[in-house]
């Protein structure tokens, strides 16, 4: 998979979850400043990420991940 | 074999309200945070001298009186509950002396949140067994009594109450109106809800149990319909336990029931644990929002971690 199609699956999970158009999931937005995406949200992202996905993020490194572009390297690395 | 049913619902809640800005007074939160993150606008919360005893008993008065059968009808009585006062005398006993039912078989069961569907369970399986013939079933809280109001994390979510329902036999040809249960735990996670001692308070893992909900209970509900013959696009009424908005709303969203046939009562209840969800089943009823002779959806889940589901006729 390439960075464009995890992030446009991301784009997906995060206007589903949160409400956020997927227009606005770019690369450089950071999930809490940005967007507006609490703790909770975050954790249905990791979960919606790995059925999507098939890769898990597990809670000690969710709260690392703090930009879009962050949560692709991981997916990207992992998958 | 007979099945079981369930007969009528009562709950029962504290006078005193606890709103989010009265909590915002006592520990560094607000209104608006806490609405975003629990999905509670207030809760009730019992008299220092009002036991788990009181509320279960006004609850169950309540559930015995809607079900139109004599106290003498009742022979099991079953009290989910994990903080009452004392560890006995057992509250349901209490509870069946203070109701006129004459020397049932009584017990206290402690599942946690996940109490009331496991004691339903419980006594669905004692009627079809043939060891009774109508059980009043009661969930019983005061969770505030676990709360140490300086832990924000949890004084702003738990609450009391207790709630009720009366089950009977089914009629001859006519089909269970309480499904299998689908229970289980995991103890491996027994950590992540915890007393910490006989005079310590509550802890909770948020985070790593609203991972847990969000995802290990949408299959637990799912095995429960198809042991009950359903599917959830026919479930009228889902009623998980009122853990938390956010949990109740992925859950659901997960299952792809629609949000109006979900129980929300935790906004003006709070998470009662094992009441929250009769609680919720008698406020729904008195609201016309139950269809009566349709399938509702129940699932508790909660410290263990253990989990209880099974669908049930509405009343």
């Amino acid at each position: 998979m390439t960075d464009q199609e995890i992030l446009a699956g991301l784009a997906e999970i995060i206007d589903e979850i949160a409400g956020v158009p997927a227009d606005e999931v770019t690369p450089e937005k950071n999930f809490v400043d940005d967007l507006d995406i609490d703790s909770l949200s975050m954790v249905e992202i990791a979960v919606a990420a790995q059925d999507k996905f098939g890769v898990e993020i597990p809670d000690e490194q969710l709260k690392d991940l703090k930009t879009v572009q962050d949560v692709v390297n991981f997916v990207s690395k992992n998958s | 074999m007979t099945g079981a049913k369930i007969l009528a619902f009562g709950g029962y809640q504290p006078d005193k309200v606890v709103t989010n800005d009265d909590l915002a007074k006592i520990v560094d939160t607000s209104d608006e945070w806490i609405r975003a993150r629990v999905g509670i606008e207030s809760r009730r919360v019992a008299a220092d001298d009002e036991t788990v005893t009181d509320m279960a008993e006004a609850a169950g008065a309540k559930a015995l009186a809607a079900s139109g059968l004599a106290p003498s009808a009742i022979d099991l009585v079953i009290v989910a509950t994990c903080s009452p006062l004392v560890p006995m005398p057992s509250v349901s006993a209490i509870v069946a002396h203070r109701l006129g039912i004459v020397a049932p078989g009584a017990f206290d069961l402690n599942a946690a949140c996940a109490g009331f569907c496991y004691a339903m369970g419980t006594a669905s399986n004692a009627i079809a067994a043939g060891s009774a013939r109508n059980v009043l079933v009661i969930g019983s809280e005061k969770m505030t009594s676990w709360v140490d109001w300086t832990d924000r994390s949890t004084c702003i979510i738990f609450a009391d109450g207790a709630g009720a329902a009366v089950l009977g036999p089914s009629d001859e040809g006519e089909p269970t109106g309480i499904g299998p249960v689908v229970w289980g735990s995991a103890g491996d996670q027994g950590n992540k809800i915890t007393v910490t001692g006989r005079t310590g308070s509550m802890r909770q893992d948020g985070q790593a149990v609203f991972r847990w909900a969000t995802t290990a209970m949408a299959p637990v509900a799912l095995e429960a319909c198809r042991r009950a013959g359903v599917t959830p696009a026919d479930i009228t009424a889902f009623v998980p336990h009122q853990a938390n908005l956010r949990i109740v709303e992925a859950i659901a969203r997960r299952l792809g029931i629609p949000r109006e046939r979900v129980a929300d009562d935790i906004v003006h209840a709070g998470n009662t644990s094992s009441a929250s969800i009769p609680l919720a089943l008698s406020r729904m009823a008195e609201q016309g929002r139950l269809q009566p002779g349709t399938p509702a959806l129940l699932i508790g889940f909660g410290a263990g971690l253990s989990y209880a589901a099974q669908v049930v006729t509405v009343p």
